[in-house]
């Protein structure tokens, strides 16, 4: 298989690279592995595992795009987008903080309960229809910025929810690291009892981290049915959910890292798609895999386990 | 003293038969709703449901075809769940038993079927043990999450299969003109039970698997060790257990299971593999090994009822044109419940008793007296 | 159970283990709710529904498990709860200015930028305080704060401790340790199994009235034991070099010997390399150079199974951690290491009787307290848990023992037994490195006494030489 890179024509291949295009396209498509990776920043810092990401994501493409449909107006699907992540996360936060179930299998449940719901209402409502799609977002180039040569249009002509993600980047990482709350939220994740002991309301605090990762999981979700396609599949986040925990591991639970990681794994997701039609004679399927085991060798080998917030995964429990 | 042990036997009870009674009921409710929130009408829904599973001519037969896979699924999930471990890569293994099965079974002839089928149903449990062992291996060495791990190799395994049956791969048959493997010899073939339905061999063992793993969990040396490192891992350690040993083993019994459900499939059922095979047995499977509460004996029952509804289902989707997608909400809602004693406590105002986090790795009731504190062990350490 | 303060007085709350003193401060500081009762603060009574209300009240709690975390700094931690801030966004210069000033004025030397976890262990405590005295705390209420310092930390402690009584504050002192009582009490409650047994001052009653009043009948306060024989040495090992989790150096090129028939005391503040050589020793963590020899064999990188087997018990510090599996049988636990072995099973397949008949001997020689061996350890008092770790390690007939903080919660009676059975065996040719950081079970019990600090063995004292102040400055790290 790496004959078959090294063969096809090199210099060739840097000609028609079109590398521009590359990082355009990484740039977006890192846009809702980004997203839902600084939901489960927020989440992990204070303290609860989130791998609902995924099933947040697909609920909120769905939600996201039958609101806009139904309303004939995008915004309003962003907006359906978000407030509906928020109360799924909702769910997985009484589930797991409350009623003290495992935060894993909480977070699976969601994400079974996802596909489900979200296949029979696709089912039953979208199927058949033959309107007409709401459209995507419309690109919008900065005046000035968007003219720059390169930066241009690797930075400065997207669509609503990448611009979005671009500043949430830095929002977040003020947050977390530069205010009160953010104090407060790491010493939750770190340490729940002490936090508890220096009168802060462990509960609330995890509550609205969880929160803030829902809405930010629907922001994520919302990239792939208004962003994107203009429409709604079942199955249309195929795993990004998953891919985006990995990138906050990657990025050591920082939103900066985050970011980093995921332009990484977008990068091979969208190196896959582009190495084909370079005539490249690997089979599709295994370029697919690329952004997955990727993901495994992350995981395995980041040691990020070891620089986790001490506390994630427990429940606290007051005695 | 009489009464402080029918208490706690009345506890238990209510633990290990009514929470999992009152999930499956809440499970059922809450779909009820989506149904109605769907505009069709619960009640036809799941009499069609029944109907479907049980009283059409040749129901009952279809219905525990459907429940032979759940069975190896649901064990193996168990089995992971035993040792601390969330394998929910059971559909990825799945596949690469089915992929190995089905490679030995059209691939290997003149061998007489009292050889031919033994050969590719270990074949099975070859490829899924590998695909196990890889998370496994990767969590033992490593600590790498096996949550993530499974789930990506998943997909790895669902595009491996698809490169090799779709689009004219290495596995397709090439004189069909839908994409699949060809035919497996007739020699492979599981033979039929019941002559007229598809109830095939692998019924027996199904049936004799439950046994098999409840004999290794609880008779022999390999079963304390899993059950020690799912348990307290740390102390495990300091014992002396090799925990990465032991993780692997898991996962790879795990595996082999798994890919016992999917060649079965293959051998049993439809003697050849197509491109879209499965539909999410593997996470259907985590409710079910969440139902029984890791206890192998109460797999069956589990795995009958998901065999039911998935037999059902279809006819009632014939029927009230409800989604077969509903059976994963009511698996969803019923893990939900289980995972959640609280929950259904707090909604039915059931005693109290001290609440300590459901811990995976016990097998039927909740935790002794004293509840152990939230102090980790291993998942990367495991789940508490 | 009743209980009054006064302005201005150090009230020492003692008690031993289990005895309810920490959970009724957790009352007053509003992490736990009381069933009944009432409680008035200042002549007013007073709801106190979570540790805000506690700290607006006035009262600071330092906790006997450290409530400090450790990737925050010493600035970030203090101010934690009382921000300062700027809408939101924090200040954290003025957080640094503001904790050294606390510090200066207090005597309390601190470094605001540091973070916690880079901080010695001794200086923890400190900060605690500080913590405390940052919310304003009129009423300071002290758990265990000696738990992790030397003698003449602790003392330095006591002196710091009747500052805040010079202006009228109080202090609740919570402590299982009679000396320390003395030393620093004006009034003193005991407390046995959740209810007050009596309230009295030092000058009324002496560190032996107040033993018998925690326990309920007279207490040997040292074991009976003979002179030791020492044989030859069983434990070796040799320029030990063992890093900890955070790849620090924890244990910094240690040699000691045990030899046969001995007890080896290893004294020292916890914190020093205890826990990392033990378990260096035991296999569980391999070292970055040197040996350890188990008679004759070299066990250094063997894991965890080959020293066990190669005559090894361990009893580890943290037993509901490392020690005992809650869940499983007495039984079980009872054959832990060695269930995969003969008589207990044979081949992959476990034979429950040897398992059952070995348990019921095990019991009884061992005096568990427990109604049958089938019942999951975790229904057993923490006294009889550790009793099935100290039975199961010496029934395995180890030539080495390793005793970490072997009585840590644990009722004085299991204590006297547990501390007598060592003897014991001691004197049929055991070889044992008690680690413990309760100085008194390591006077009372080691026929050596090895200091540990910082990682290395900084004194080993025998006889008459082996007494409290010198093993304290040597703790501490001077002499």
């Amino acid at each position: 298989m790496i004959a078959h890179v090294l063969a096809a024509d090199l210099p060739g291949l840097l000609r028609q690279a079109d590398l521009v295009g590359l990082a355009t396209a990484t740039i977006v498509a890192a846009t809702p592995l980004t997203l839902a990776a600084l939901g489960g920043v927020m989440s992990e810092r204070s303290g609860v595992v989130n791998i609902a990401l995924e099933g947040i994501m697909l609920t909120t493409a769905f939600v996201g795009y039958a609101a806009a449909l139904v309303t004939h107006n995008l915004a309003a699907g962003l907006l359906a987008a978000i407030v509906s992540g928020m109360l799924i996360a909702g769910l997985h936060a009484v589930l797991s903080i409350e009623f003290l179930v495992d935060q894993i299998v909480s977070g699976t449940v969601i994400n079974i309960l996802a596909l489900g719901i979200t296949g029979v209402f696709y089912r039953t409502f979208l199927q058949e229809q033959n309107v007409r799609g709401p459209g995507t977002l419309p690109l919008w180039k900065l005046p000035l910025l968007g003219d720059i040569p390169i930066l241009g249009r690797v930075l400065f002509s997207h669509q609503a929810v990448t611009y979005a993600m671009l500043v949430l980047v830095v929002v977040v990482h003020l947050i977390v690291f530069n205010t009160v709350w953010g104090l407060r939220t790491r010493a939750c994740g770190e340490h729940p009892m002490a936090a508890d002991t220096a009168g802060i309301n462990v509960k609330m605090v995890r509550y609205v981290n969880v929160l803030a990762s829902g809405a930010l999981g629907g922001l994520g979700g919302a990239y792939f049915s208004i962003q994107q396609i203009g429409n709604f599949l079942p199955n249309i986040t195929g795993g990004r959910g998953f891919v985006a925990l990995a990138a906050m591991i990657f990025g050591k639970w920082t939103p900066v890292g985050a970011f980093l990681a995921s332009l990484l794994f977008a990068c091979a997701d969208a190196l896959g798609a582009r190495l084909q039609t370079y005539g490249v004679r690997i089979p599709p399927q295994f370029l697919s895999m690329l952004p997955y085991i990727l993901t495994i060798v992350v995981v395995a080998g980041a040691m990020g386990r070891a620089i986790a917030p001490a506390a994630v995964g427990r429940p606290y429990r007051k005695s | 003293m009489v009464r402080a042990v029918l208490g706690a036997a009345r506890g238990r009870f209510r633990d290990a038969v009514m929470l999992p009674v009152i999930s499956l009921f809440c499970g059922f409710a809450v779909a009820a709703i989506a149904v109605l929130l769907s505009g069709a009408n619960p009640v036809d829904a799941f009499v069609a449901l029944f109907e479907g599973a049980f009283t059409n001519r040749n129901a009952l037969p279809e219905t525990l075809v459907s429940t032979i896979p759940y069975v190896f699924l649901g064990l193996a999930v168990a089995a992971g769940f035993r040792a601390g471990l969330f394998n929910i890569g059971a559909e990825g293994q799945f596949y690469l038993g089915a992929l190995f099965g089905v490679f030995v079974g059209f691939r290997v002839h003149g061998v007489p079927g009292i050889a031919h089928i033994p050969l590719a149903v270990m074949a099975g449990m070859l490829g899924g043990c590998l695909w196990g062992a890889i998370p496994g291996v990767l969590k033992a060495r490593f600590g790498a999450h096996e949550v993530i791990t499974t789930i990506m190799l998943n997909y790895v395994a669902f595009l491996l299969t698809d490169w090799l049956i779709n689009n004219r791969g290495p596995m397709a048959d090439l004189r069909a003109s839908a994409p699949k493997t060809p035919f497996i010899d007739l020699s492979a073939r599981l033979p039929v039970l019941l002559p007229g339905t598809r109830l095939h061999l692998g019924l027996l063992l199904a049936l004799a698997a439950v046994p098999v793993v409840w004999f290794l969990l609880e008779r022999t040396t390999i079963g304390f060790r899993i059950r020690a490192v799912g348990l307290n891992a740390t102390a495990a350690r300091a014992a002396g257990i090799s925990v990465g040993w032991t993780l692997v083993t898991v996962m790879g019994i795990s595996g082999a299971l798994a890919g016992l459900a999917g060649a079965d499939e293959i051998l049993g059922v439809s003697h050849f593999m197509p491109a879209a095979f499965s539909t999410g047995l593997g996470f259907d499977a985590i409710a079910v090994a969440l139902l029984a509460r890791s206890n192998p004996w109460a797999i069956l029952p589990a795995a009958f009822l998901f065999g039911a509804m998935r037999s059902g289902a279809g006819f009632m989707q014939l029927e009230t044109q409800v989604s077969t997608d509903l059976i994963s909400i009511v698996q969803a809602t019923v893990i939900m419940f289980i995972a959640a004693p609280l929950l259904v406590r707090w909604m039915f105002r059931l005693r109290q008793t001290p609440p300590a986090p459901v811990h995976i790795a016990e097998a039927g009731g909740l935790a002794a007296a004293t509840a152990p504190p939230p102090a980790p062990t291993s998942l990367e350490e495991t789940a508490s | 159970m009743d209980l009054d303060v006064r302005w201005g007085e150090v009230h020492a709350l003692l008690g031993e283990n289990g005895a309810g003193k920490t959970t009724l401060m957790n009352v007053v500081y509003g992490l736990t709710r009381p069933d009944a009762g009432e409680i008035a603060f200042d002549g007013r009574p007073v709801s106190i529904g979570g540790p805000t209300d506690a700290i607006r009240l006035g009262i600071g709690m330092v906790h006997q498990h450290f409530m400090l975390i450790p990737p925050l700094t010493v600035a970030e931690n203090v101010v934690l709860g009382h921000e300062t801030a700027h809408g939101g966004a924090m200040d954290l210069a003025e957080a640094r200015r503001r904790v050294a000033e606390l510090g200066a004025r207090h005597h309390l030397q601190v470094d605001p930028a540091a973070r916690v976890e880079d901080l010695s262990v001794g200086a923890v405590p400190l900060k605690e305080k500080m913590t405390a005295l940052y919310r304003g705390a009129r009423l300071l209420v002290l758990d265990e704060p000696t738990s992790v310092l030397t003698p003449q930390e602790a003392e330095r402690l006591f002196e710091v401790v009747r500052e805040p009584t010079a202006r009228g504050s109080a202090v609740i002192f919570i402590t299982h340790k009679l000396g320390e009582v003395m030393r620093v009490a004006d009034r003193i409650t005991v407390m046995r199994r959740g209810g007050v047994v009596a309230d009295t001052t030092p000058a009324e009653s002496g560190p032996a009235d107040l033993a018998r009043l925690m326990v309920g009948r007279p207490v040997l306060l040292r074991v009976e034991k003979g002179p030791a024989r020492p044989g030859r040495p069983l434990l070796r090992i040799e320029g030990l070099t063992v890093e900890d989790d955070r790849h620090h150096v924890a244990v910094d090129g240690v040699d000691l010997e045990v030899r046969a028939g001995e007890i080896v005391g290893l004294a020292g503040v916890e914190g020093n390399g205890q826990e990392e050589l033990v378990e260096a020793i035991a296999g569980l963590r391999s070292p970055r150079a040197g040996k350890v020899l188990l008679g004759d064999r070299d066990v250094t990188r063997l894991g965890p199974k080959r020293t066990l087997h190669s005559g090894l018990g361990l009893i580890p510090a943290d037993r509901q951690r490392m020690g005992v599996i809650v869940e499983l049988s007495v039984a079980d636990n009872l054959v832990l290491s060695h269930y995969d072995q003969p008589p207990y099973a044979r081949g992959i397949l476990r034979r429950f009787q040897p398992v059952w008949d070995h348990a019921v001997a095990v019991i009884k020689a061992f005096d568990i307290r427990v109604q049958q061996p089938g019942q999951p350890l975790g229904s057993l008092s923490g006294g009889n848990q550790q009793k099935v770790v100290v039975a199961r390690e010496l029934s395995g007939d180890p030539r080495v023992l390793v005793a970490s903080q072997p009585t840590r919660g644990v009722d004085v009676g299991s204590i006297e037994f547990i501390h007598r059975r060592i003897v014991e065996q001691r004197d049929a040719g055991l070889a044992v490195l008690l680690v413990s950081s309760e100085l008194d079970e390591v006077l009372s019990l080691a026929d050596r006494v090895a200091v540990i600090y910082r990682g290395r063995i900084v004194g080993v004292l025998e006889g008459d030489a082996a007494e409290p102040e010198r093993i304290g400055l040597l703790m501490a790290g001077a002499a």
